[in-house]
């Protein structure tokens, strides 16, 4: 930690300060063991790791810095009864059996904490600035919105990760994002993270942590910085981060396991601290203009095919990369979409509102705001799936579900649902969904499923109308 | 894990960009709790369609999928390289690999082979001309040969290493606890804890 406490010799980046401050070893051809401040734990990328410790007779070395949920294979709806699903039930309990016996902390389906890995962790204060955290899932880049270095593994790291609290890893690159301005008026941080996708591209990350900055974020809620840094795996990134500040340390106050006392103002000292140093230097610089910014959806099969709302589908004849235009080409096949159409016109079967991009209290307040007195399309079914059971209740407590119901929206219990098709939630083959997850891949939410990736203002609007829409498309609402 | 030196076998020319790991295998194969049987989810979606490249009779037996770039973009699902191992897959060349799933493969054994585009596209078209054709890839001599072709690739010391000796990075690790023990030591207090 000295190096972190100590005022900085060179100046260095926030991920590289972070990183400093967690190397347990370094050694000339080697990479890094790092130390993680905090694993969460899913039933889907667990189990093997679990079976790798018993096989090796090893035990959890912190099971204090350990913490799981169900989320990716949990029914949405009757979750008091037992999941239907044999295989997905078999391999909840194996979760709830490995918890048991190595001693970590699990919330359940039905307990108020239960949800979407990235939703409890922040909700719980167990995020903070400066922490490194990983998952056996991709999306753990979310936690970055906190100042810290969070990032997806898989299931031999998991293990890694249980056995020694450490990961052996090569240093990463780093790139500032910069996003000048300021949003207008129905654009949103998902409408920012689409747009920079676009731009960089599904690879442009690769090897590097995103530092998000600029006036733009410095000016979204924790709620927003989450949605931002949740995509920045789409853009090939493993890590994205944003500088603690204020509105930071707002959120996380008097959270369950917020530092208390003493702890807070000696946290909230180091935190401030968390920033890229005047001088310090980035691997690669990129700029967005926020003010230029209007909602974005994707027309393709990766997150990187999105246009603004206005736009229409484009033509792979205006693709001169042979490999770009056949991949636009089969996008195109995949999604039964005709280059030329505009976007607007583009008919949804399908709306889903959750997953952790934009399952949060402030995404649901945004949709139903939008739905509020108006009515879900004929013909359009829409999910509203809360990302945590605590988001359920806040909501409820809000009165947001009666708007949604009002609205003919479905309202459901908490998970990862048709974020990735693997509980009943799925769509058709050939069915379109407008969708606020963060991966609209072929068949990502059921065999055939075609998905167009939006912002809850988009889905709300989009449902309205039954295409693809933002709020200013619809007439306003009368007076009674 | 198993040791990796050097592998030759027939190969499975894949010539798709983007080959995210949902497509290698899809959410509803995810749900076992082995490391084992994923081989019936490998390219699930794409199985049905019997001209899916590895449905031809002539692909079966193929130990060596050279594949577009950036592949295995997406989920961090480990499973998406067990499913090529359950297969019967020992090596995957590409001209880019997603980070995640890089460091899956390389973790449980499955060399990936980073190949300029060029080079790659050279042996598609050798692989297609004669299925029989064999890939050899090297990993002591840091080379793919196919034919006459030699094409040499980059490889870290450490990993090379590691797979060369199919050493387990737990234990590796675990070399080390007494310097996790003093690091932890200076931990500060007010870091969280969930117990
Ligand atoms: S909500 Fe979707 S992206 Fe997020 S953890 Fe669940 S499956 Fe993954």
């Amino acid at each position: 930690m000295t190096a972190a406490h100590a005022a900085p010799v060179q100046p260095l980046t926030l991920a590289e300060k972070i990183w400093e401050a967690h190397v347990v070893r370094r050694a000339e051809g080697e990479p890094d063991l790092l130390y993680i401040d905090m694993q969460f734990i899913h039933e889907v990328t667990s189990a093997q790791a679990f079976d790798g410790l018993r096989l090796a007779g090893r035990t959890v070395r912190r099971p204090d810095l350990t913490i799981a949920t169900e989320d990716h294979n949990t029914p949405t709806l009757d979750i008091d009864k037992p999941i239907a699903d044999p295989v997905s039930r078999t391999q909840i309990e194996t979760l709830r059996r490995n918890c048991a016996e190595f001693g970590v902390r699990l919330h359940s389906l039905g307990d108020a904490n239960q949800g979407v890995v990235h939703v409890i962790g922040p909700q719980l204060g167990l995020t903070q600035p400066g922490m490194t955290i990983v998952c056996g899932d991709s999306h753990t880049s979310t936690h970055g919105a906190f100042g810290a270095i969070a990032f997806g593994i898989g299931t031999s790291e998991v293990e890694h990760v249980l056995a020694t609290q450490t990961l052996p890893l090569k240093q990463f690159k780093t790139m500032a994002i910069n996003v000048t301005g300021s949003l207008k008026p129905g654009v949103t941080a998902k409408d920012i993270i689409l747009a920079v996708i676009a731009k960089i591209g599904t690879g442009g990350g690769q090897g590097y942590i995103l530092e998000y900055r600029g006036e733009a974020i410095r000016n979204l809620s924790m709620e927003g910085r989450m949605t931002v840094c949740n995509m920045s795996i789409e853009a090939g990134a493993r890590a994205g981060l944003i500088a603690p500040d204020d509105t930071t340390y707002a959120y996380l106050k008097d959270r369950a396991h917020a530092p208390q006392g003493e702890d807070w103002d000696a946290a909230v000292a180091y935190w401030s601290t968390l920033h890229t140093d005047e001088g310090a230097k980035f691997d690669a610089e990129v700029t967005i203009d926020a003010d230029a910014l209007t909602p974005f959806v994707t027309w393709g099969t990766n997150p990187g095919q999105g246009a603004p709302l206005g736009d229409v589908v484009p033509n792979p004849a205006d693709y001169a990369d042979p490999n770009a235009r056949q991949d636009v080409e089969r996008a195109l096949e995949y999604m039964g979409l005709t280059a030329g159409t505009p976007l607007r016109e583009i008919a949804v079967d399908t709306v889903f509102l959750g997953s952790c991009t934009n399952g949060r209290l402030e995404d649901l307040r945004a949709a139903a705001s939008v739905l509020k007195g108006r009515k879900v399309a004929e013909g359009v079914r829409m999910l509203v799936v809360p990302g945590s059971a605590r988001v359920r209740l806040e909501a409820e407590a809000e009165g947001l579900n009666e708007v949604f119901e009002a609205a003919g929206a479905e309202w459901r219990f908490a998970g990862c649902s048709m974020c990735l098709g693997m509980n009943p939630d799925q769509l058709a083959p050939g069915e379109r969904s407008a969708s606020t997850s963060n991966r609209n891949f072929e068949g990502r939410q059921g065999k055939g499923g075609r998905t167009h990736l939006v912002s809850p203002l988009v889905a709300a609007a989009t449902a309205v109308t039954g295409h693809l829409a933002g709020p200013a498309d619809l007439p306003a609402l009368q007076e009674v | 894990m198993e040791k990796f030196v050097s592998h030759t076998g027939t190969a499975v020319p894949l010539r798709r960009s983007n080959v995210d790991t949902d497509q290698i295998i899809p959410a509803v194969y995810l749900k076992r709790v082995t490391r084992t049987g994923f081989e019936d989810g490998l390219f699930a979606a794409w199985r049905n369609d019997p001209e899916f490249v590895l449905n031809k009779p002539e692909r079966q037996g193929a130990t060596v999928l050279v594949a577009g770039p950036d592949f295995g973009t997406g989920s961090s699902r480990e499973h998406a390289v067990w499913a090529l191992q359950n297969y019967g897959f020992k090596a995957v060349i590409s001209a880019r690999f997603a980070d995640i799933f890089r460091g899956n493969s390389l973790k449980s054994g499955l060399l990936t082979v980073v190949l300029p585009q060029e080079t790659i596209e050279q042996i598609w078209t050798a692989i297609e001309a004669d299925p029989a054709t064999e890939v050899t890839v090297d990993l002591e001599a840091r080379e793919v040969r196919v034919g006459e072709l030699v094409a040499p690739f980059e490889i870290d010391d450490y990993t090379r290493w590691r797979l060369l000796e199919g050493l387990d990075d737990i234990g590796l690790t675990l070399r080390n606890v007494e310097t996790i023990d003093e690091f932890e030591t200076t931990r500060p207090s007010f870091k969280p804890a969930t117990l």
